[in-house]
């Protein structure tokens, strides 16, 4: 292994890459199971679906920037759909049966992938702007990841001032802390949920467009990062804004920093983690609710 | 839908003139995946059979071929109780098809006990036709090892002194790399550095790439098909590794599946494979023209593979066999000259001999094309042991 300082740096820069993308699939579904107490599986399918609608956009405009507004636009769209049909009605159904009828849908997207953008994996070319490499620090780094990078803390920044700085994000913080207080007082609470659920299905969106240049489209994506997702769900804490940003960063750097020390236990290494701070923090280590 | 359509009993008939008294009917049984990771190459060997069938119908007007679709999902026991339908209860006289290498494994036992021919048109696992080969078991797709071992020497011979290899952490990407590396070390090279990422759960190839670089090997060496090989090229480009380590491995990494997915970043990737749409015969101008019409895309090497699937059973039919036995042992007796070249059955294994083509992916008018840079002819596999096949 070699000692090369700017090797390091530049695997630190992966991983602040892949915690980014983590980062925004994973706010979205914290939120909504802080806020909502509602199990949404589908997440994963919403971040699919900003890819295949991305691919198509891009394809429709000839522009990278095409997608990356209509793609969280257009499954905010869906999330909004999904409320009013189904989730709306699952709200007091207690979460097994939120569960099944989420998975359930995992299964009905794939479908609707497979049959709207066929099986041969799709790839979206990354914009004219961020394309080949740039020089930061003497280390030579593809401009794309560091623009997936300066996504990513532009959103968490706005995030950070709406929810601790804004009147909406105090009524969010009341709504995660205690629902039945916060409607005492006043506070349309299912209302706030709603627009807390379409954020996080846009965020979703989002994180599939901004991750499609990087990676491939295929139609399973959804499913194959939902499961790192949950995990920085279920370390950062449920409903914690702190949680899932440092859920993502850690999930990210042991990922990124396990392939390259131990690659024959990078498949493992996220779930020994999620293991350890379970068994320490069974509630996850920053979360919502005292 | 593709599920509806792969699970219900499509009945094709296939003849131009049943009109000979002595009319012989066939059953095939097409096992392909048509849902699940696997959807797109089940699709695509499903239409080079087909075409085939069709194409050489004329030459066996007496034969009657019925074709039966079962979808194996891509799991083991699903496609084991779809083979055991097929052959018990649909009778088929032959079974053609399966993509997965798990697929096969689950399979083989039962396939060679109930003594049904099976062609395989993709599954390249080396044991299928080694260790756990079976006289039922004729593959005419490609195994594993055949496709990455004639890169070795060859890259030696580029002058190239030392390698980083990449591939999945599973069967095929350990076969796949294990034959290359001792070819390449025989041919008085060296790989300085490999690793094995988790299959189908890596998504960021960033930290071995850049480890890759950091290795001071002259070139990688990886094996990645599907969606993993779009991200690896896309993302090995975005590095701007091309000009340090520059890109080499079996050719499923720009397979023309999907090399329009990946553009531009596909370009000067040098592979081996079986196939390539640029082959330059009368016969491949014939077959890519033919598909193309029909599909309005080149085809790819699963298409190849599901056409020459097709192909061999015409021959065997030809030749006069009528029922599973005689079809097994003309299967492994076919040699024709296929899009690929000429192919044969190697008697001591039942793979196929076929040429390695070493190509470029280059930019060409109409999108990604290949320049062939050498032909390594009829290569076949070591028989792996005595009692492989009895």
């Amino acid at each position: 292994m070699t000692a090369d300082l700017s090797f390091w740096a530049i695997q630190a820069l992966n991983a602040l890459q892949l915690s980014m993308l983590l980062f925004l699939l994973s706010v979205g579904l914290t939120v909504i199971f802080g806020l909502m107490h509602f199990v949404n599986l589908a997440h994963g399918s919403l971040y699919a679906l900003g890819a295949f609608v991305g691919v198509t956009a891009a394809g429709l405009a000839g522009s990278y920037w095409a997608a990356f507004v209509a793609a969280p636009l257009v499954v905010m769209l869906v999330g909004i759909l999904l409320y009013l049909t189904l989730i709306r009605r699952l709200r007091s159904a207690g979460p097994m049966n939120q569960v099944l009828v989420t998975f359930g849908l995992i299964f009905v997207f794939l479908d609707v992938f497979s049959i709207g953008w066929g099986d041969i994996a799709l790839g979206l070319a990354e914009p004219e702007l961020f394309s080949g490499r740039t020089e930061i620090f003497g280390i030579v780094y593809p401009t794309y990841r560091l623009f997936v990078i300066g996504v990513g803390l532009a959103v968490l920044g706005i995030l950070a001032v709406i929810v601790s700085r804004t009147q909406v994000g105090a009524v969010i913080r009341a709504g995660v802390d205690n629902d039945a207080m916060a409607a005492c007082v006043g506070i349309n609470v299912e209302r706030v949920f709603f627009w807390a659920f379409c954020v996080g299905c846009a965020l979703a969106g989002l994180a599939g467009v901004v991750a499609a240049p990087v990676l491939s489209v295929t139609t399973d994506m959804g499913t194959a990062i939902l499961i790192p997702t949950l995990i920085v769900v279920v370390i950062g804490g449920l409903g914690s804004l702190k949680g899932a940003i440092v859920g993502s960063l850690m999930i990210g750097f042991v990922q990124t920093f396990g392939a390259v020390l131990a690659p024959e236990l990078a498949a493992i290494l996220i779930y020994a983690l999620l293991a350890g701070v379970l068994i320490l923090r069974p509630a996850g280590l920053f979360p919502a609710r005292g | 839908m593709r599920v509806l359509r792969g699970s219900l009993m499509a009945a094709v008939l296939l003849t131009a003139t049943p009109t000979l008294a002595q009319a012989e009917d066939y059953t095939v049984g097409l096992l392909l995946p048509y849902s699940g990771v696997y959807a797109a190459l089940g699709e695509e060997i499903d239409s080079g059979f087909t075409l085939a069938l069709e194409q050489r119908a004329g030459e066996i007007p007496e034969a009657e071929i019925t074709i039966v679709r079962e979808d194996t999902e891509v799991k083991p026991p699903i496609a084991l109780s779809k083979t055991r339908k097929l052959v018990l209860q649909d009778e088929v006289d032959v079974l053609v098809g399966v993509v997965s290498s798990g697929v096969l494994g689950a399979m083989r036992d039962f396939v060679h006990q109930s003594g049904t021919p099976l062609i395989v048109a993709n599954a390249g696992n080396d044991d299928a036709t080694g260790k756990r080969g079976s006289p039922y078991i004729t593959r005419l797709s490609f195994s594993n090892s055949q496709v990455s071992r004639p890169m070795g020497p060859w890259m030696a011979e580029q002058g190239i002194e030392s390698v980083f290899t990449l591939a999945p952490d599973y069967a095929a990407g350990h076969q796949m790399i294990n034959a290359f590396t001792e070819a390449f070390e025989d041919a008085g090279g060296k790989v300085v550095g490999q690793d094995f990422t988790p299959f189908q759960n890596t998504k960021d190839f960033g930290p071995y790439l850049t480890t890759a670089r950091a290795s001071g090997a002259d070139a990688i060496f990886a094996f990645y098909a599907g969606g993993e090989a779009i991200s690896f090229v896309k993302q090995y480009e975005s590095f701007g590794l091309a000009e340090d380590v520059p890109l080499h491995g079996t050719g499923f990494l720009t397979s023309s599946l999907y090399v329009e997915s990946q553009g531009s970043a596909a370009e000067g990737v040098i592979t081996s494979l079986h196939y390539a749409p640029a082959i330059a015969t009368a016969e491949n101008q014939a077959f890519v023209e033919a598909f193309s019409a029909a599909h309005g895309r080149l085809p790819s090497e699963y298409a190849v593979q599901g056409y020459d699937a097709g192909q061999a059973l015409v021959e065997a039919i030809k030749s006069g066999a009528t029922d599973r036995a005689s079809l097994a042992t003309a299967l492994s007796e076919v040699q024709f000259t296929s899009p690929r070249g000429p192919v044969a059955i190697d008697p001591a294994t039942n793979n196929i001999v076929q040429n390695i083509y070493i190509y470029k992916t280059v930019a060409g008018d109409a999108g990604m094309t290949q320049k062939i840079l050498g032909v390594v002819e009829a290569v076949r596999d070591p028989a792996q042991s005595a009692q492989a096949v009895q």
